[in-house]
């Protein structure tokens, strides 16, 4: 896909952008194609640490609060660049040590995979610390009046808890999702072939700096616009029922 | 401090702790970092004040954005939040190769700007690396500082107007310092933020502390080693920045709830 195109004089920016050589506009949109699928990955990942971790935080005992208070504070105050570069090397090494332990042979899972583990596990993190505040605001007599009813953990925490917070959450997880499409860039450091990996192998190979830059940085700015649209959606359905209050939640 | 210690598994933790750091220290391998510590230091001085100058840059930068999108007239408050939008919709890292590398071509192939005084600067990556972190913060910080000064009480204003301060002066003195006041905490966050993103730089070629340990592991081929003291080290300017700040927020007068 990753064509080397001969430079015949000089070439149009928008010759350049074209879909197909000399342009590189299809390498552009696999690229984003890529990011897309790491940010989806590493959010619902994130999520998933991030709900257990909210919970762990808030109703679990002592060794389970004190561990999730070592991840969440560990990860917010490493740059997330040496994070992934760790985490990179470690997972890659645990994941072939643990295969060799069970008697297969090395894998070597693609860089997408990996991808969506490394920034997931740091999406985690943060995703626990906005969940733990939204569980927080949820009034405490809904979940009394729940547990009165004899409702178990999990009944409420699906049908009391977890509704409830959705409208409280929306806007910190909103922010999290346009920071996970921006954290995916940093994957290009470590080699894995995502929008801007893309951008600066086709603005090496034409010395078209500018031109590739800008237009990755539209494609960037298309979808976190589209994402604020969403989300704002996201956030009117999940206030469904709510009565209106002056000002929002930050 | 003793307290925290008291119950039985933090004691059983604060072993565990102990003992990783001594295997680390005992089992990984050191070696190197004798010969590399005069690097490593200014590393960390390159971190501190790229983290420093471009945070304040960047807030003088965001004050003026901030103003613009809370008090100004719409056609400098629409360039304002298109800025914000724009910076806040793009990586750094991109923000920083278009810097570097675009505007660097640019002014390559330009004999003007080769032949001018300002080649050496220009040629150089650190101010490309500054520029970059100072226009990335000013786009988080407008936005903060954009609700700080709408977040002050118009009837401070009110009040200077009525003893007839003039406006600059209402703002110097009144409405610059309620406004900073209210974001500090923020500022506080965004700070570490800020600190946590310069290792970026080492991608332009500025040798910040994370440059320097990249040198440290081509040269030495080790994995962990130099990754995890780094990892230290920038856990401890966090928790530094953290404290200086505390500290800041506590000697401030407040009265709000």
């Amino acid at each position: 896909m990753l064509t080397p195109v001969v430079l015949s004089g000089a070439v149009s920016s928008f010759d350049l952008l074209a879909w197909s050589s000399p342009g590189w506009g299809a390498t552009l949109v696999a690229g984003l194609w890529n990011t897309c699928l790491i940010a989806f990955g590493a959010y619902a990942l994130g999520l998933l640490i991030g709900v257990a971790g909210a919970f762990g935080k808030l109703y679990g005992g002592p060794v389970t609060r004190d561990c999730l208070g070592v991840y969440t504070t560990l990860v917010r105050a490493v740059p997330e660049l040496v994070l992934l570069l760790i985490m990179n090397f470690a997972v890659r090494d645990l994941i072939n040590q643990a295969m060799l332990a069970m008697g297969y042979g090395r894998v070597e899972l693609s860089g997408v995979a990996i991808g969506i583990i490394i920034l997931g596990v740091v999406q985690g993190a943060y995703s626990t610390e906005v969940l733990r505040g939204a569980i927080l605001s949820v009034p405490a007599g809904q979940i009394e009046a729940a547990r009165a009813m004899g409702m178990s953990p999990t009944l409420l925490a699906r049908r009391i808890t977890l509704p409830l917070m959705a409208a409280a959450a929306v806007p910190g997880l909103a922010n999290l999702w346009l920071t996970v499409t921006k954290d995916t860039a940093l994957l290009s450091v470590l080699g894995f072939i995502e929008l801007t990996k893309a951008t600066s192998l086709a603005a090496q190979t034409t010395k078209a700096f500018f031109t590739f830059y800008l237009a990755a940085g539209v494609l960037y700015l298309a979808l976190s616009l589209v994402s604020v649209v969403i989300f704002g959606r996201i956030e009117r359905w999940a206030r469904k029922g709510q009565r209106t209050m002056e000002g929002g939640a930050h | 401090m003793l307290d925290f210690l008291r119950p039985l598994h933090r004691q059983v933790m604060a072993v565990i702790v102990v003992l990783t750091i001594w295997a680390c220290a005992h089992y990984l391998n050191w070696d190197w970092l004798p010969q590399y510590r005069g690097e490593i230091i200014s590393g960390i001085w390159i971190t501190i004040w790229m983290t420093i100058a471009s945070m304040v840059l960047g807030m003088v930068l965001a004050t003026m954005l901030g103003l613009a999108q809370a008090a100004g007239p719409s056609w400098l408050a629409w360039p304002a939040r298109t800025y914000c939008t724009i910076i806040r919709g793009t990586p750094l890292l991109l923000q920083l190769y278009l810097l570097y590398y675009g505007l660097g071509a640019l002014f390559s192939t330009t004999p003007e700007i080769r032949q001018s005084i300002f080649w050496p600067i220009l040629k150089a990556a650190p101010p490309y690396g500054l520029l970059a972190l100072t226009l990335s913060v000013a786009g988080y910080e407008g936005e903060v500082m954009r609700g700080a000064f709408k977040g002050v009480p118009h009837g401070q204003l009110e009040a200077a107007r009525a003893m007839g301060v003039p406006r600059f002066t209402a703002f110097r003195r009144i409405w610059l310092p309620q406004a900073l006041h209210r974001a500090l905490p923020t500022i506080g966050g965004e700070t570490v933020l800020q600190m946590k993103s310069t290792p970026l730089l080492a991608m332009i070629t500025i040798m910040d502390l994370y440059g320097v340990m990249n040198r440290v592991r081509r040269d030495t081929l080790l994995t962990y080693e130099p990754l995890l003291l780094l990892a230290l080290i920038y856990m401890i300017l966090a928790g530094l920045l953290v404290l200086f700040f505390r500290w800041l927020e506590n000697r401030l007068p407040t009265r709000t709830a």
